[in-house]
């Protein structure tokens, strides 16, 4: 390895910079960032490629740029958006959870849980009912008025000193019973209510049309940048309010713009696909295996590895559910439920 | 001097005693306890003079004694008296488990249908409506059998060398989410008639209860309930610490499985009597709690309570859009929703959240 000379340098003294301990392990990590990029990708192209009709990759790649072969109507048409309805939505909920969970201090939280997913969807379910809303660019913006009031009344709750992982999930668990008792007696009042909302409060990817997918773009997008920018500020609120306002953030502020950013993402998300849980509760755990609590690795690994998580559990729920399909929102229930009981059950989180 | 002085009614214990036996007595709870069941009485009593033929009360209660008309006494013995009896043990059964689960896990959010244990009888009952169509028999033993089953798989999954009232926390709201992505599934395979039915039964209603729904609840609650109170005495101890009461003489594992499985049971039960009515078991025994003053799990009061929220709320729902009759658990989750805010919030500012 050859030594490179500062103008400072002082004989003797290696300032190599591919020594520091630091630049290895950002290496690493990009590297691993490149990696799961990769996965993504596959995944993504299983997705376009399953389905009542299986493609092989040469057919997908046709049906993607080719106008003219028979693939392209099935792809651009149906599976294209499903796809990216899937990505979208997924970065949307792993980096709310993430956010969430750097927010809240507490590795249990996970918009799912925390009742702002129940929020939207009563939100959307209100206006099902009583405004005859019938079309996502409709909706969405009711979604982001529930998710906003639930976001801020947990942000309230959560915020405490005494607030343990335990008391914020119950507070969630509460809400979350409350808000399904309300879309229940939404569902009752209205037969053709009922039988649109108990699909949609499912959480599922069926929905996807081009239109949506384009009209969620914008959110998710804003959401998304949001998410990213609050990463340093993030770090700094972890050690607390005072060691925070010691190294110059506003801890005020960045609650605010992160549940602005919770509201965004989970909102739009909610609006789209109904309420999926624990996305936002898995991903998170597992990215910190990968890339440590520092959220600017972690905030990023979320958003790629998060639509890769829900791609995954819609492809596997197309596949279990052949003719027709398990929704996505049961596949990740049946995968987070016993990776949250596991994860409660090891870690021995502080008693009440 | 004409004024008003606080007697701090709500601290005062009175000891009797007489012949070598001490008895001590709480005024307050005393008198905040008759005044539950005065309500619970009343309550039930103008709950069965109305309807489509309205009684005044003392009509009410001449038929109840047998000297009333017999098209009124048909109406009475056959429909209201059925239902209002149905309301008053579910009611009662929902507050006492509420309290002896509240007490457990030791934070006043922990009730059976945030936890999943009601989630788990809902299950129970979907599953029977969607794979078996779901008979008039089918469907109460579907709620127990499903209640019953989540109830040991939840205290199994939270048992590590015991179960802590923490761990139960946690495990419940991790199952009661796989519930709902469970019933959402059931709910979705359905056909839409059965949909309908399913989603009318979840919401907790007491429509069309009969004998047939109240005869089992009260051999239920004659079964359970006494043990119950006679280990509330142990949960009281318990609240303040598993090493305290290990000190003091209890079992704590094996009186925490006792009054857990029991309150499973009631929960269970009072979801195949009525369908999961929501926030009963969560308001009832706070209520209680506030209304006597007095430390502890507050059984007993907590029983009262629930009747009478269950009672009223049928009442309401029967009542409040002219012309429609809502189900009873509509009432329930909208009030009991609001409370539940109320109390995040008021928890959270006395730092107990």
């Amino acid at each position: 390895m050859s030594h490179t000379t500062s103008p400072t340098s002082r004989p003797g003294v290696t300032t190599d910079r591919r020594d520091l301990p630091g630049t290895r392990l950002a290496l690493a990590r990009t590297v691993g960032l490149l990696a799961a990029i990769v996965v993504l990708a596959a995944v993504a192209v299983l997705s376009i490629g399953l389905g009542a009709r299986p493609l092989s990759l040469p057919e997908v790649w046709h049906g993607l740029v080719e106008r003219t072969s028979t693939t392209y109507p099935v792809v651009h048409e149906l599976r294209l958006p499903r796809t990216l309805l899937g990505l979208l939505a997924g970065m949307a909920l792993g980096l709310a959870g993430g956010v969430m969970q750097a927010l809240t201090r507490n590795p249990l939280a996970d918009p799912g849980l925390l009742g702002i997913n129940s929020g939207a969807s009563a939100a959307v379910a209100s206006a099902i009912l009583f405004l005859g809303v019938r079309t996502f660019p409709g909706y969405v913006w009711f979604a982001l008025l529930g998710a906003a009031a639930v976001s801020v009344l947990v942000y309230v709750v959560g915020g405490g000193r005494g607030a343990t992982p335990a008391r914020l999930a119950l507070a969630g668990a509460g809400l979350n019973a409350a808000l399904y008792s309300y879309i229940s007696a939404i569902m009752l009042l209205d037969t053709a209510s009922l039988d649109r909302m108990r699909f949609w409060t499912l959480g599922s990817l069926a929905s996807a049309r081009t239109g949506t997918v384009l009209r969620l773009a914008p959110f998710i997008a804003v959401g998304v940048v949001v998410a990213l920018a609050l990463a340093r500020p993030l770090n700094a609120l972890a050690l607390g309010d005072d060691s925070a306002k010691a190294l110059g953030a506003h801890p005020a502020r960045i609650r605010a713009a992160a549940v602005v950013a919770v509201t965004l993402l989970c909102g739009a998300a909610t609006a789209a696909c109904g309420p999926i849980v624990f996305v936002g509760l898995m991903v998170p755990h597992v990215v910190r295996t990968l890339s440590g609590p520092d959220l600017r690795w972690a905030l990023p690994y979320c958003a790629v590895l998060a639509p890769a998580l829900l791609l995954g559990a819609d492809v596997l729920g197309r596949v279990l559910g052949r003719p027709g399909e398990l929704e996505v929102g049961i596949v990740t229930c049946a995968l987070g439920g016993p990776f949250f009981v596991h994860f409660v059950r090891r870690r021995h989180l502080a008693p009440a | 001097m004409i004024g008003r002085r606080r007697t701090g009614l709500g601290h005062r214990t009175v000891a009797v005693r007489a012949a070598g036996y001490s008895l001590r007595l709480r005024p307050r709870a005393l008198a905040a306890g008759a005044a539950i069941a005065a309500v619970v009485l009343l309550a039930t009593v103008v709950a069965i003079g109305s309807g489509e033929f309205p009684m005044s009360p003392v009509e009410v209660l001449r038929t109840l004694a047998g000297h009333g008309a017999p098209s009124e006494a048909f109406i009475v013995e056959q429909v209201r008296l059925p239902r209002a009896v149905t309301a008053v043990l579910a009611g009662g059964a929902l507050g006492l488990a509420g309290a002896v689960f509240q007490s457990v896990v030791r934070n006043p959010l922990g009730s059976p249908d945030v936890l999943g244990f009601t989630g788990g009888a809902a299950a129970g009952a979907l599953a029977t409506i969607v794979l078996a169509g779901g008979g008039s028999l089918a469907l109460p033993i579907g709620a127990v059998a499903g209640g019953v089953t989540t109830g040991v798989v939840i205290y199994a999954l939270a048992w590590r060398r015991g179960v802590t009232g923490y761990r139960l926390v946690l495990v419940g709201i991790g199952v009661a989410a796989v519930l709902t992505g469970l019933n959402g599934y059931l709910l979705s395979r359905a056909r839409i008639v059965d949909a309908q039915r399913a989603v009318l039964w979840l919401t907790g209603s007491l429509d069309g209860r009969g004998w047939g729904e109240a005869l089992p609840l009260l051999g239920a609650m004659l079964l359970v309930a006494p043990l119950l109170l006679y280990g509330g005495r142990d949960v009281a101890m318990m609240e303040m610490g598993d090493e305290l009461a290990c000190a003091l003489g209890i079992p704590v594992q094996r009186r925490r499985l006792l009054v857990l499985a029991g309150a499973v049971v009631l929960t269970s039960c009072a979801a195949a009597a009525t369908g999961p009515v929501a926030f009963v078991a969560l308001t009832g025994p706070q209520l209680a709690r506030r209304l006597t003053g007095a430390p502890g799990p507050n059984l007993l009061a907590s029983l009262g309570t629930g009747s009478a929220l269950l009672v009223t709320a049928d009442l309401a729902a029967q009542r409040v859009v002219p012309g429609h009759q809502l189900p009873a658990g509509v009432v329930t989750g909208v009030l009991g929703g609001g409370y539940l805010v109320w109390l995040l919030t008021t928890e959270r500012k006395a730092g107990r959240l």
